[in-house]
């Protein structure tokens, strides 16, 4: 079975971890996962493109900007020239009218060579860009010779020589000083002169050369020609009247390139462009006028403008180039750049980003596989631990087993001192196993809390009973107080609260060498309210006078808090109304003092930190494995409170927990099992008792055990106090005159019983004791009070000492508990009767014995071996068994009315299992209990008479005692369960909790027999 | 005479010490041996016998359920778990051992490995019965203990 259930725990685990890792990537990412670099690229290369756009978009406008400067300073020039050689040209046409006006007109002519050349010296101003201006008259073949005479000349052509004869000359007669040398030169000879002259005649109008070099410079000219008629001639006129009319032609030479220099130097930003003129009459072969031929200036940009200097023939233009090329825009690069730049930039960021969160993704990714892994790997060590931790304590329970029978049987000494250690070894190694195990399950989150009705206090009483072996030996003052204000059943988990304080005073008894150790349990709020906003810093001890501490023992605590100033509040019974009666939750503060070695500062971080110890050496000196506080954090967190500690190095610690309760209702607890909490006798209520002790605290835990049992508590001071309060009632009742009252007064006020603490004994002794036995009154022995020794520990002449005094033989050992002094002052009271009796039942066999001896128990099992063995152990304790084998065998003898005390079931069994029968015999009896009570029913001895109910307890033996089979096992009604095969202990305890509430002389075998080791 | 019963005696503790020694008995054994007192004084035996007469029949159950194919492995597993209930009962401890391997096999579905281990069981528990009747023939001819008892 057990083999079975790891292997399924073993298949969960597993699809547990492939469930978890098939969960992958559960985001989704919007980011590429691969070829981050190529889309880097396109980025950069799109941008790329974009900057440049944007560069050309800027550049354009610059570029216009440019090419508008360029046409605005070109259209300037060709006017500025156009301008000018306008005026030029209309005061040659002046000079024109001037001689055809002077010299035709008038006869004879007032015009001569010298009039002209005066003239026209004195208006050169008028035509700057004229180099000279000339006058050539129209001179016939016929006429030449009578002209040669008239001039006393030889016509000349251009080349100066004797002109050859032709059909007209045209002759210089005429000329500007400037231009004497045309003097009689025939105009007609050269090729432009001629042809403009031929074009001048015809049309009237001035006309214009194309650029050729003129004579006597170098410069490019043109010649402009305008045509002289003898006549006025009408508006409409045929060309060939007009060359009729024709009388000479008036010419002047323009030099092109010094007028454009001329005019180019007047304007600004000469410097900047690239003049050129054409003559462009012929387009396919512009004939440069102004400028050089080879192409020079920036090609990039060229305005051409045309210009009319008069000639419709003719035409020129002028083209304008920049001389340097335009400067780069720099506001156009430097935008597109930069923004490309940034562009880049954020390209870059985002690839390193991507590349990043990729990275960080894929991290995560790893991390959560990890991360599951580790869970996994973190689950399967829990079960690992719990399945180990389980396969452990069954052999460990063997040789546990074994090591007890081996002491029942006849040994050395010395051989029973080995077998003892070896026993104690293996309970603390099952202890150790079995907190390894809780630690385990509750980090698998598999550790349920009961919520179960139980008494707080009497397991405050079992836990001290635990450990008041060890602390008497130590000399250490072990108590435990839980406030009145304390509901007395709470519904909690008892097994995990007990775990929890057992765990803190056995680090406190295990730690504390003198002094005390207290457990205190109260409200939480009551003790908040009083908690003063004073807080200790932990382990700074104050340069306070060590005199007295008012704690327990008078020693000093780590935490004052504990001391009689703020603790008489806590105890104090007024001065809280008990006013937390409604609420549903009861908050507990439950402390832990002690007054140990304390906990080193350094380490006091780590304490609450598994398999951790305040100190290696710690370790060495005290043992332990330091998980204990850990588990206990765990549990007091699962219980909805929190753990935490004042300590101080030396002078001790002070662990504090809270913890919350439900408060039990009423009627759960009527219901409750008699076995949840100790049945107190109630034989002492009433009784009166005065505790002597000189520590109030210690005086206040003596009161809460008395309260328990319902005495009426005085506390005193002194056994000065107590007996001057005696001797004054003793005075009162010797004296004759006595009234009824007053002895009904001292029947009031008379304690019952007088409980001195040893040690104010001691202390007193020379003047407490003689007289507390002396001034006992004569006469009434019967009336006065038993004196009872409260002590830790006692040595025998104390004792001896004690009885001469007049003690009675019974010391009340502490820890105090509420039942052990009730079994103590029920000695006292009756003398001790019934104490011989108690010696037989030291042992838990015995123990067993007495409990089943004469109780009828069906054992169910379908495996007759597994019967056989049953019966016959619990035959050997001397109850009646009866078998059944099977399930429903078990039904039918299970029919009320039956007789049976109880029943151990098996669970595995064909048909029907134990799970079912108990089902079904808990339907039966709940459908029995509804029912009215008939007579027949009462039947002697039998489970009902006991709870007033059908309630027949039903045990399951299982061969595997692992949690879930124990919860199926409660599920199905049953009560328990023990461990298949029997053994002695498991079945004790599983028998105990059913068979505890039987006569009384039972339970005072019980606990007497805690003091049946001392005097 | 009373010499010949101590050596006996002595023998028959060796015995009983070597059963444990190599294994085949575990303290359950000895939890039965504890339940034998003078009112029941063959206690150990009567069950004994008992687990040998019970477990005949579970054996033969088993070798019948191996010959059937396929082989019923949820039946395999409960008639074994049966017989080991029985088994550790009695504290056979090595018989108790070869069930627990079947009954893996059985998890497993190993129909070998369930074969195989149904021989080991047998062979055990064959071993073992005649130790444990060597055993109780030489404690009846030896008769009752005194030393045996727990002091009380």
């Amino acid at each position: 079975m057990g083999v079975k259930m790891q292997g399924h725990h073993h298949l969960v685990a597993v699809s547990l971890n492939e469930q978890q890792l098939g969960i992958k990537r559960k985001y989704t990412s919007y980011i590429p996962r691969r070829n981050q670099s190529k889309y880097l690229a396109l980025w950069i290369i799109a941008f790329g493109f974009v900057a440049m756009n944007v560069y050309k978009c800027i550049d354009a406008g610059h570029q216009e900007r440019i090419e508008e400067g360029l046409v605005s300073m070109c259209d300037q020039r060709a006017r500025m020239l156009q301008d000018r050689f306008r005026v030029s040209v209309n005061h040659v046409h002046a000079l024109a009218v001037l001689v055809s006006t002077f010299h035709y007109y008038k006869n004879p002519s007032v015009i001569d060579q010298e009039t002209f050349a005066e003239y026209t010296a004195r208006t050169a101003f008028e035509r700057p860009l004229l180099s000279g201006v000339a006058y050539a008259q129209r001179v016939m073949n016929s006429e030449r010779e009578e002209f040669e005479k008239q001039h006393e000349g030889i016509i000349r052509t251009m080349a100066k020589e004797p002109s050859p004869h032709r059909d007209e000359y045209a002759p210089v007669i005429f000329a500007q000083e400037t231009v004497s040398y045309l003097h009689l030169l025939d105009m007609m000879s050269g090729e432009e002169d001629r042809e403009n002259i031929l074009r001048a005649r015809a049309t009237g109008k001035a006309v214009l050369t194309s650029p050729f070099k003129l004579l006597g410079s170098n410069h490019l000219g043109v010649v402009l020609t305008f045509p002289v008629y003898k006549s006025k001639l009408p508006p409409k006129v045929s060309v060939r009247e007009r060359i009729e009319a024709t009388a000479g032609y008036l010419g002047g030479a323009f030099d092109v390139e010094s007028l454009v220099e001329n005019l180019l130097g007047q304007l600004a930003e000469n410097q900047e462009i690239v003049v050129k003129v054409y003559d462009v009459t012929n387009p396919s072969n512009p004939l440069i006028t102004y400028g050089r031929q080879t192409q020079e200036g920036d090609l990039s940009h060229t305005r051409v403008s045309m210009l009319d200097f008069g000639d419709p023939y003719r035409k020129h233009q002028m083209t304008c180039r920049y001389l340097r090329k335009a400067p780069i825009s720099w506001t156009a690069f430097t935008t597109a750049s930069l923004g490309y730049v940034i562009v880049l930039l954020a390209g870059y960021m985002f690839y390193t980003g991507a590349i990043h969160i990729v990275q960080v993704e894929d991290d995560f990714d790893t991390m959560q596989q990890l991360k599951v892994r580790a869970e996994a790997a973190d689950v399967a060590k829990s079960q690992f631990l719990a399945t180990v931790s389980h396969e452990i304590r069954t052999p460990m329970n063997g040789i546990l087993g074994m090591l007890a029978l081996l002491l029942d049987t006849e040994l050395s000494s010395t051989q029973r001192d080995y077998a003892q250690t070896a026993q104690a070894c293996g309970r603390a190694l099952i202890t150790l196993i079995n907190e390894v195990l809780d630690r385990a399950k509750i980090e698998a989150g598999k550790l349920e809390l009961e919520s179960v009705p139980f008494d707080l206090r009497s397991i405050l009483d079992d836990v001290l009973s635990l450990f008041s072996e060890k602390s008497r030996h130590k000399g250490i003052e072990l108590a435990v107080l839980v406030s009145d204000k304390v509901p007395r059943i709470v519904m909690g988990d008892p097994g995990r609260f007990r775990q929890v304080i057992t765990n803190l005073v056995g680090n406190s008894v295990k730690f504390t060498e003198h002094g005390h150790i207290f457990v205190q349990v109260h409200h939480a709020e009551h003790s908040e309210a009083d908690a003063k906003s004073e807080t200790f810093m932990n382990g700074i001890s104050e340069g306070r006078a060590i005199s007295r501490f008012r704690t327990l023992s008078g020693r000093e605590a780590a935490d004052d808090r504990n001391s009689w100033d703020t603790f008489k509040h806590l105890v104090g019974e007024d001065e809280y109304p008990f006013r937390a009666a409604t609420a549903e939750k009861v908050d507990l503060l439950v402390s832990v003092e002690d007054t140990g070695i304390g906990i080193p500062i350094h380490a006091q971080e780590l304490v609450f930190m598994p398999f951790m110890q305040a100190d290696s050496s710690t370790s060495r000196h005290y043992g332990g494995t330091g998980i204990g506080l850990s588990i206990s954090k765990c549990l007091v967190e699962l219980m909805g409170g929190r753990i935490s500690f004042v300590s101080r190095p030396k002078i001790g610690s002070t662990f504090f927990f809270t913890v919350a309760f439900n408060r039990s209702e009423k009627s759960t607890v009527s219901d409750l099992k008699k076995s949840l909490y100790e049945d107190l006798p109630n034989a002492f209520t009433g009784l009166k008792v005065t505790v002597v002790d000189s520590k109030p605290v210690r005086a206040a835990v003596t009161r809460y055990h008395l309260q328990r049992l319902g005495m009426v508590v005085k506390i005193v001071n002194s056994i000065q106090m107590a007996i001057s309060m005696r001797f004054m009632l003793v005075l009162l009742f010797s004296l004759p005159s006595t009234l009824v009252e007053l002895q009904q007064d001292r029947n009031e006020r008379q304690p019952d019983l007088l409980l001195v603490e040893k040690d104010t004994w001691l202390s007193n002794e020379d003047t407490g004791n003689i007289r507390l036995s002396d001034h006992r009154p004569i006469g009434h022995t019967s009336n006065s009070p038993k004196m009872i020794l409260l002590a830790t520990n006692i040595t025998s002449p104390e004792f001896d000492k004690a009885k001469a005094t007049g003690f009675s033989d019974t010391v009340i050992m502490k820890p105090l508990r509420a039942s052990m002094v009730a079994a103590c002052l029920q000695q006292v009271l009756e003398t001790g009767n019934q104490a011989k009796q108690g010696r037989l039942m030291a042992k838990g066999s015995l123990y067993l014995r007495s409990v089943l001896s004469g109780k009828k128990i069906l054992v169910v099992d379908d495996n007759r071996v597994n019967r056989r063995v049953a019966a016959g152990a619990l035959k050997k304790f001397g109850a009646t068994v009866e078998c059944a084998d099977s399930g429903k065998t078990a039904l039918a003898l299970l029919h009320l009315p039956h007789t049976f005390d109880a029943c151990f079931m098996d669970i595995q069994m064909p048909e029907m299992d134990g799970f079912e029968v108990t089902r079904r015999v808990r339907m039966m009896e709940s459908n029995a209990n509804q029912e009215p009570m008939s007579e027949t029913m009462t039947i002697e001895g039998s489970a009902f008479t006991r709870t007033g109910e059908w309630h027949l307890p039903i045990l399951a033996m299982t061969a595997d005692v692992i949690h879930a089979t124990f919860d199926e096992c409660r599920k199905s009604g049953m009560d328990g369960y023990v461990s298949k095969p029997f053994e002695e202990e498991t079945l004790y305890q599983a028998v105990a909790k059913f068979f505890e509430s039987n006569p009384p002389s039972d339970r005072s075998f019980k606990t007497t027999t805690s003091k049946n080791g001392e005097p | 005479m009373e010499r010949n019963q101590m050596q006996m005696h002595r023998q028959i503790a060796t015995i009983r010490k070597s059963l444990f020694d190599q294994g085949y008995l575990d303290e359950q054994f000895v939890q039965l041996e504890e339940l034998q007192d003078n009112s029941n004084p063959n206690f150990v035996e009567e069950v004994v016998t008992l687990f040998y007469r019970d477990s005949a029949r579970f054996l033969y159950n088993l070798d019948q359920a191996l010959e059937k194919r396929p082989l019923d492995f949820s039946r395999l597993d409960s008639l074994m778990h049966q017989f080991k209930g029985s088994s550790s009962s009695i504290g056979a401890k090595k018989v108790k051992i070869e069930c627990t391997h079947f009954r893996d096999y059985c998890n497993a579905r190993n129909t070998e490995g369930c074969k195989r281990t149904f021989q080991h069981v047998k062979k055990e528990y064959t071993t073992l019965k005649k130790k444990l009747e060597a055993y109780f023939q030489m404690s009846r001819q030896a008769g009752p203990i005194e030393t045996a008892c727990r002091p009380r």
